[in-house]
């Protein structure tokens, strides 16, 4: 086991030299601060040990958003470099590195966090529920996907990022052609971020199927809980694909099996097989629970019941079937038989049908409608046309013959661009400005709201509008920079100048959330938008059990009508019931940190000290089997306290259709 | 959430969290089949890469396979007995016919080990060609998994000794007798498409 201690940190390289440092000092303010105000209790009790759903939620979206600063810094350095033709500030390498962390942790460090975290907090509410189906696997998904993202993070300080692209295809990420550690870091990280996702996978399916409340069949549930079953469904049924991927390229690279290798019989296309088997679902992973956020948007601002909610769950439903048929079209150039391609061509194209269903859905629910111009509503608006040009770009790949011409340019990297953000960000950016009330007590602030939509939109245009017409002049994707004579210069300064603006939207997001949160006023009732769905009936911030008494649903939108037919009932102190929630837990924090540890040693192939560190997740798992706590309940007079605090303040509860 | 017991239900699922759990572990089986199913996939686009090295002819005895097999089909029965008495609410019985599954179990993976390191002997490792790789991670992982059964199954028996019967031990005694079951159904496509296609091809 030869340790290079020399090639333990990533040296030489000032911008890495200043993360090192920045990295060290925030680390120390963080430490010195919990210490100076005597906060390490409250981080312990509060949120390390806490198996509440809601908090649970609100760490992954505190994940998600850090990551969303780590993966736009990557974006914007790509952009500086190809700013202008022949260009120095990072070598080819560096740029391997950051385009390769760029792509692995927008998808499984960003918008996987901030889906599931928004996931977590809003679908217990949506069906009623005061907590998840297994409250305690929920937090160790939390900290696995945690562990994941920071032994990820770490790769560019300690030991080199990897930089075979986040599709990582063999043999260029084998040990051959990569011999460094780097892409260990790719294989073992999402290893592990991606157990903690099947976990969550399984416990949200558990969760909509068993924990609804009365009367709330599964043709009444909210669509953003209907989108969510569908996602975890489309998880549980594809990330064994990558577990099993990412299990054989660590035995490749680390005991030298012969799966995806050049010699020894080993097949290259398998990964890139394997990799889309599990990629091309990833995809409606996280597009689907954001298709969810937007109906639920859509139909508050429009004032509307969704326009064809049958065909919006069938849709998804086929979306679901078809995301495991279509893999082949990541790779038309890569020597399949054209029967193969007119196959995946085929069912790519089919997808368009059930996705643009959707939009029309969309579309009607608004017609009519006294639409409200909210930002989350201006998010959801914005999303239409954005959307549809990713869509119908994505429909001109899918023709396999066309592909030969786009493949690998930045006509490519400007269509699923177009689909991931106004597909995912944008309704993100939405959940945030609509759920933030009931997550933490104050709305963002609307007018701040409104510089963070134009900004971000505008710059995401110019940024990547631009390279469609660069990938049709021949300009190809990660390529480090490019000469003059090709006349990309012009094209590419305007992607760089876009990206500013984009990164200046995003920037305001953070400062509405900073002022927000000093200024905002306190003084709202549970439901600030006049919304439609259960999560509203409960004060906000949503109180740790939920709802005192468990709401029973009629129909769909179901506190919509509570409110229009006068059903808000007082509370009633006599009906008020002893809750039983389940108790706090140290053992998912500590399995994080053990695999956190286990992980760090295999990137390192420090195999003996792997493996010691794995007994300290084998004793996590005995010590879970013998844990009998039965939880706890909340009292009677905490209950009625605490209901009352809320149904007074400020204007109270909401109990009528404005 | 709630601990209510309906007492007209088998033990197991008496209560709502023993339901959840149980149904929760069903779907973690399907998640387990298509990690299974991705593994025999990768067999079978590599078994036939020999790359020079030893083929499945040379290296598999049927005698050996054929006695692991009745070995884990058989614990699969005595799983199920041992079921059988938890439901009669009979804990030694279930203990006994619980251990003997154990102890089955136990003798399979001790003829797995005897055959794996036959082959190491032989030259034939997992460095030695893909074919070999995909074969020794496809059993390994089941083997793997046969471990981890046995390593869980025996700190389920301290607790039934510890706390007899309840609810909650019902419950656990019966989603291991559902990954045991699942690890058999495993087994008998692995000498179907691993041991015996290979002898015949």
């Amino acid at each position: 086991m030869g340790i290079k201690w020399d090639e333990f940190f990533v040296t030489g390289d000032p911008l890495i030299l200043a993360s090192q440092i920045a990295i060290l000092l925030t680390s120390i303010g963080a430490v010195a601060a919990l210490t100076y105000f005597k906060k390490w209790r409250w981080l312990w009790t509060d949120w390390l040990t806490t198996v509440d759903h809601k908090k649970i939620g609100i760490l992954y979206i505190l994940v998600g958003i850090v990551m969303f600063f780590r993966g736009g810094v990557d974006g914007l350095m790509m952009r500086a470099q190809t700013a202008v033709p022949e260009n120095n500030f990072l070598d080819a390498q560096h740029y391997n590195e950051v385009f390769t962390t760029h792509g692995v942790i927008m998808i499984l460090f960003v918008a996987m966090p901030l889906l599931i975290g928004v996931m977590n907090f809003i679908v217990p509410l949506q069906i009623g529920a005061r907590d998840v189906a297994f409250p305690q696997l929920n937090a160790l998904s939390f900290w696995l996907t945690f562990s994941g993202a920071m032994l990820f993070n770490i790769s560019f300080v300690i030991g080199g990022s990897p930089d075979a692209g986040w599709t990582s295809y063999f043999p260029l990420a084998g040990k051959e052609f990569s011999p460094g550690i780097g892409n260990n870091f790719y294989a073992i990280a999402l290893q592990i971020a991606g157990a903690g996702t099947l976990m969550s996978g399984i416990n949200f399916v558990v969760t909509i199927l068993k924990m609804r409340t009365k009367g709330m069949t599964l043709m009444k549930m909210p669509m953003f809980t209907w989108t969510s079953f569908i996602t975890s469904i489309i998880i549980t049924a594809s990330f064994p694909i990558f577990t099993v991927a990412l299990a054989l390229m660590t035995f490749d690279r680390i005991f030298g099996t012969h799966f995806f290798t050049v010699s020894g019989g080993g097949m290259d296309m398998l990964w890139a097989n394997l990799f889309w088997l599990w990629g091309h679902p990833e995809v409606y992973i996280v597009v689907l629970p954001a298709f969810g956020i937007l109906s639920e948007v859509i139909s508050t601002f429009a004032r509307k019941t969704l326009y064809g909610y049958k065909s919006m769950v069938l849709s998804i439903t086929i979306i679901a079937v078809l995301s495991m048929l279509v893999w082949v079209h990541h790779f038309f150039t890569m020597g399949n038989s054209s029967a193969a391609n007119s196959f995946f061509s085929i069912t790519t194209m089919m997808i368009a049908i059930p996705t643009g269903v959707k939009v029309f859905n969309w579309l009607f629910t608004m017609r009519k409608g006294r639409i409200k111009f909210t930002t989350a509503m201006l998010w959801a608006l914005a999303f239409v046309p954005n959307f549809v040009i990713g869509g119908v770009t994505g429909v001109m790949l899918a023709m396999a013959a066309a592909d030969y011409q786009y493949h690998n340019t930045l006509f490519l990297v400007a269509h699923f661009h177009y689909v991931l953000i106004p597909g995912v960000v944008f309704p993100l950016f939405a959940a945030f400005y609509y759920w933030w009330p009931k997550m933490f007590g104050y709305m963002l602030n609307e007018r701040i709201g409104k510089w963070h939509f134009w900004l971000f939109t505008i710059g995401f245009n110019l940024t990547f509008m631009p390279m469609f017409f660069l990938g049709l002049d021949g300009a190809v994707r990660r390529a480090y920079t490019y000469s003059e004579q090709t006349g990309f210069g012009p094209l590419m300064l305007t992607s760089a100048i876009g990206a500013i603006i984009l990164a200046a939207g995003f920037a305001v997001l953070l400062y509405n959330i900073y002022w927000s949160a000093r200024y905002a006023d306190r003084n709202i009732s549970n439901d600030p938008w006049d919304a439609r769905t259960l999560e509203w009936a409960t004060a906000s911030p949503v109180q740790h059990y939920n709802f005192a008494s468990l709401p029973e649903v009629k129909t769909l939108d179901a506190f919509w009508h509570m409110k229009k037919n006068n059903e808000i009932k007082e509370l009633n102190e006599d009906e008020i019931q002893e809750i039983h929630m389940p108790s706090n837990t140290w053992i998912p924090f500590y399995m994080g940190s053990v695999f956190l540890i286990a992980g760090f040693f295999l990137v390192f192939e420090w195999t003996i000290a792997a493996a010691i560190a794995t007994i300290g997740i084998i004793a996590g798992l005995i010590f879970r089997s013998f844990d009998y706590d039965e939880g706890f309940h909340v009292h009677k007079d905490e209950i009625i306290e605490t209901e009352q605090g809320w149904r007074k303040v400020g204007k109270g509860v909401k109990n009528h259709v404005s | 959430m709630s601990a209510k017991g309906n007492a007209a239900l088998p033990i197991e699922f008496q209560t709502q969290q023993n339901r959840m759990n149980i149904l929760g572990f069903w779907i973690f089986l399907g998640a387990e089949i298509v990690l299974f199913a991705t593994l025999f996939g990768v067999y079978g686009v590599l078994g036939h890469r020999h790359a020079g090295g030893p083929m499945q002819q040379d290296l598999f005895i049927i005698k050996d396979v054929m006695i692991q097999t009745m070995l884990l089909l058989t614990s699969s029965f005595t799983m199920g007995i041992a079921i059988f008495e938890m439901r009669r609410e009979n804990t030694k019985g279930l203990l006994i016919w619980f251990i003997i599954t154990l102890l089955l179990g136990a003798g399979f993976l001790y003829m797995e080990i005897q055959e794996f390191s036959h082959y190491v002997h032989q030259g034939a490792t997992m460095q030695t060609s893909a074919f070999l790789s995909s074969f020794f991670v496809l059993l390994g992982t089941h083997g793997l998994h046969v471990t981890l059964g046995i390593g869980w199954a025996v700190l389920l028996i301290i607790q039934l000794v510890q706390r007899g019967l309840t609810p909650v031990t019902a419950r656990k005694t019966f989603i291991i007798g559902l990954y045991w079951h699942f690890l058999d159904v495993v087994w008998i496509f692995i000498f179907t498409f691993v041991y015996l296609r290979g002898l015949v091809s």
